[in-house]
């Protein structure tokens, strides 16, 4: 029960494991807490960043959707617009031709009227002298009545 | 069984001898006296000094941040819980005090933790090997426990003894450590008082230094030797037990009931009286370094 000599190896002993740990085992076992510590952190911090990134960029998607909508609408808006220009240009175009066949259509039948007239005009005075000439029995003389023939003419 | 053997060989002991001879070191030379060293305890200290060193050192310089093994996560966790200890007692910066005290929490358990084995079963090996290499086993002496051995506490609480002193030197430095051995607890304004009150406080401080080793050397001491005599108390009652009488069926009842409280129970002991170490040690480092 009483202490002898033992108690100085033991003493030193004890402190000899003390500076081993103190040396190679504390310190690296503290540094392994405190990086993981900082690491789990720093993961933490990432995942929270990385969370409002991805809230930004799920507005941002949204924005661009509603964008290209708008975008999209304006477009179609815009072919009904073409399209309905397009379609009255060519009524209009159309309204033209026609106009303008239908004159020249016109203005042929004017002529040929005209023609005809002037046909019926020579037919009339030449079938007037024959049938003069019949009532009379004698032959006109057309050179002798032209005053009279041409003013017939002029009156058809 | 062994004992009983042993008893058989020293007709004249039974109980007492048997006692005697478990509580008596493995000494070199063979008697008692200062100069006698206890190779039993210096063995199974030095045991318990690489088991402990091979677990720690051997865990520290493997260990991951990532991914941690079973055994590098449980001692973590008992670094993280010392680590809290000291620093709710300890304010300042320090190198030395946490690894001191995870090394006494360690060491200690570990140590305590040999009077976990059957009291009689590395002894009764022993002599058992004594006597097979034809020496008479009375007296292979073998205790295992090295902090039932009052050397071992001592020696570690002289240790931590020079660690105070060594601590409050380089907190405090030379002056304020030295002057407050004079100054405090008692002060004084005058310097007729102050001379007056030197001497005082000088003893009262070497009182105070002188106590902590003892307390924290007996104590566990105490407990530890405590623990074991009742272990071989326990081991007592069959001794020289025969088959052939009843006592020995309700004796060997008893004796296992006795055994199996008294080893649950001694758990909590070597575990609370390393955490006392410990924290004893925390405390009167921290109170060290702080100024009076």
């Amino acid at each position: 029960m009483i202490p002898n000599i033992t108690f100085v190896i033991q003493g030193l002993a004890f402190f000899a494991v003390v500076w081993l740990v103190m040396k190679f085992g504390w310190p690296h076992i503290m540094a392994a807490i405190e990086d993981r510590q900082q690491k789990i952190a720093e993961g933490l911090a990432a995942a929270d960043r990385a969370k409002a990134e991805l809230k930004d960029a799920d507005a941002r998607v949204a924005d661009e959707i509603k964008k290209a909508r708008a975008q999209a609408a304006e477009i179609v808006d815009k072919a009904h617009q073409q399209a309905n220009q397009i379609v009255d240009k060519a009524k209009a175009d159309a309204l033209l031709e026609a106009a303008r066949v239908k004159a020249t259509a016109q203005t042929e039948i004017d002529g040929m009227v005209g023609k005809a007239r002037e046909a019926l005009r020579g037919q009339v005075a030449t079938l007037a002298v024959q049938g003069a000439s019949k009532i009379i029995g004698r032959e006109i003389n057309a050179d002798a009545h032209k005053v009279l023939l041409d003013q017939l003419v002029a009156e058809i | 069984m062994l004992q009983a053997q042993a008893a058989e060989h020293e007709s004249a002991g039974g109980m007492t001898e048997y006692i005697g001879h478990h509580l008596t070191h493995l000494r070199w030379p063979a008697q008692d006296g200062f100069w006698t060293l206890n190779l039993d305890t210096l063995f199974f200290t030095f045991v318990v000094c690489a088991a402990f060193l091979a677990l720690f050192l051997g865990v520290a310089r493997r260990a991951k941040v990532a991914n941690p093994g079973k055994v590098q996560s449980f001692l973590e966790m008992v670094v993280v819980f010392v680590d809290g200890a000291v620093k709710e007692t300890f304010h300042g910066k320090s190198k030395l005090i946490a690894p001191l005290s995870i090394t006494i929490f360690g060491l200690v358990f570990f140590m305590n933790f040999l009077d976990m084995l059957p009291v009689d079963l590395l002894p009764g090996l022993w002599m058992r090997g004594h006597e097979l290499a034809g020496h008479n086993p009375a007296h292979a002496y073998l205790r295992i426990v090295p902090t039932a051995d009052l050397s071992t506490t001592l020696g570690m609480a002289l240790t931590v003894f020079l660690l105070i002193q060594y601590f409050g030197l380089k907190h405090k430095g030379p002056a304020v450590f030295f002057g407050e051995m004079f100054t405090a607890p008692f002060h004084a304004h005058g310097t007729v008082g102050k001379i007056v009150l030197a001497p005082i406080n000088f003893l009262l401080r070497l009182i105070e230094e002188a106590v902590r080793p003892v307390s924290l050397s007996l104590r566990l001491f105490g407990n530890m030797y405590a623990g074991e005599l009742i272990f071989i108390l326990i081991a007592v009652m069959t001794l020289d037990a025969t088959l052939t009488h009843f006592s020995t069926y309700l004796l060997g009842i008893g004796q296992f009931i006795a055994g199996f409280a008294w080893t649950a129970f001694h758990i909590l002991v070597i575990t609370l009286q390393a955490f006392i170490f410990m924290m004893l040690t925390i405390v009167y480092l921290s109170m060290a370094a702080e100024r009076h």
